[in-house]
């Protein structure tokens, strides 16, 4: 197997910082002291590679997927897709994308959210899909409600969707949100204000995608994601050890 | 000005939330029967080559106090030093597994074998090691570290060496509590602070 080159060190700046006071509960859960930087090596380059086989019919159907295809969830109705790509713009086949969200009224389906919202019987909130050979992934989910959370006074979230995005080795694992273009409650928000880089936070919304809508049927929000790439190794100049 | 390069950025991080299970171990979540085959239950299958250990833990805050929301992912070779997908890897070895912290006790459980050594691209023999990710309602950013192995030799270990407070090299050692048992806390912040890495 040829070696496909290091990973890219991470752009810490393009990433929140651990500590930010405003999202409380990172006060006291970022460490303290640096993180240890060092060139990846092959445990952070591999990574486990998940075949179509897992996957059920309607695992990117979040508006069936719980009631099995019997009955819809309830609420606004949308397409949720894009690609994924890597810091060199190559798409990333065949990688695992995961999604979990509230509900239309911005309750989520786990024992320790007791919001006043009622559950959607007909609504679970998890998703699941591999990216195809181009990169790309869709969902069909309904829209997620804001919801309040304890933290300043009155905070609330906006509407958003968790997406995990696994890529090909363990040291590009990446979690984050996904907004929506003109919710006026991102500005008000937390933990989108631990993102400090503008752009990086504007390519967390996804904007309106008229074109891949379908008529009397969804709309679509677009979400492309970006993973780290690889640094390719024409020269090794260095010596053993490291 | 200068030419453009085309190069994109990283996808920021968000904090993983307080509800992650829904979405990476719904069974956990109170959701069973979202997935039929949930993703990472299991590092391994019966009949894998090496020995079957069982690391437990908790992960803690600043204060001391445990985590009871963490979910933790966990990638390792086979018993021979072989990653899934390489050729000669055991096929029973899948070397991915996904754990939570107790609900109730923060207490984390990781049932594995143990994990041979790999040469690193410099030529550098490296201890046996699982790296692990986690993630919690508050962590920003995915925390990775790894879990070496008191009872093998850690001497000469890349990583390990360059920890510069030699004091630290400790908070990334499990400790043997029994046979084929080992103790492996993490410490998010303040005294004992794990080391966590940028790789």
């Amino acid at each position: 197997m040829s070696d496909p080159g290091p990973l890219i060190p991470r752009d810490r700046a393009a990433h929140p910082p651990a500590l930010d006071p405003g999202y409380k509960t990172s006060v006291s859960r970022s460490p303290n002291l640096p993180l240890l930087s060092l060139e990846s090596g092959p445990t952070e380059e591999t990574g486990p590679m998940f075949g179509h086989g897992l996957f059920g019919a309607l695992d990117n159907n979040l508006i069936l997927n719980w009631t099995q295809g019997k009955a819809p969830a309830i609420g606004e109705r949308i397409l949720v897709h894009g690609r994924v790509l890597d810091e060199n713009a190559r798409p990333v086949p065949r990688t695992l994308v995961e999604i979990w969200q509230a509900n239309a009224g911005g309750r989520y389906r786990h024992k320790k959210d007791s919001y006043l919202a009622p559950l959607d019987p007909n609504f679970g909130g998890c998703g699941r899909t591999l990216t195809d050979d181009d990169g790309y992934y869709q969902f069909l989910t309904i829209r997620p409600g804001a919801y309040p959370w304890p933290n300043r006074g009155n905070d609330w979230r906006p509407m958003h969707i968790h997406l995990s995005i696994f890529g090909h080795s363990f040291g590009q694992r990446l979690i984050t949100q996904m907004y929506f273009e003109g919710d006026p409650l991102i500005p008000l928000c937390p933990i989108a204000a631990t993102v400090k880089d503008h752009g990086q936070l504007d390519n967390l919304v996804a904007p309106l995608d008229m074109a891949s809508s379908r008529p009397l049927d969804f709309l679509a929000y677009r979400f492309d994601i970006v993973l780290r790439g690889r640094r390719q190794t024409m020269f090794e100049n260095r010596l053993e050890g490291m | 000005m200068a030419q453009k390069l085309e190069k994109l950025r990283e996808t920021a991080s968000q904090t993983a939330g307080p509800y992650v299970h829904i979405g990476m171990m719904p069974t956990y979540a109170g959701n069973g029967g979202s997935y039929e085959t949930e993703i990472g239950a299991r590092s391994f299958e019966d009949g894998a080559r090496g020995t079957v250990i069982e690391i437990t833990g908790a992960v803690y805050d600043g204060l001391g106090n445990v985590l009871r929301d963490a979910l933790i992912e966990s990638w390792q070779p086979d018993a021979d030093g072989r990653f899934a997908g390489e050729a000669g890897a055991d096929s029973k070895v899948s070397g991915f597994c996904r754990f939570a912290a107790d609900a109730e006790t923060g207490q984390f459980t990781l049932s594995t074998v143990k994990p041979g050594r790999v040469r690193h691209r410099s030529g550098v023999m490296q201890a046996p090691h699982i790296a692990l990710w986690i993630v919690a309602r508050g962590i920003n950013v995915g925390l990775q570290t790894r879990i070496y192995f008191e009872d093998e030799d850690n001497d000469g270990d890349p990583l390990l060496s360059r920890i510069e407070h030699r004091t630290r090299v400790e908070t990334l050692i499990a400790k043997k509590v029994g046979e084929n048992r080992y103790r492996f806390d993490i410490r998010l912040q303040g005294a004992n602070e794990t080391v966590f890495l940028d790789m």
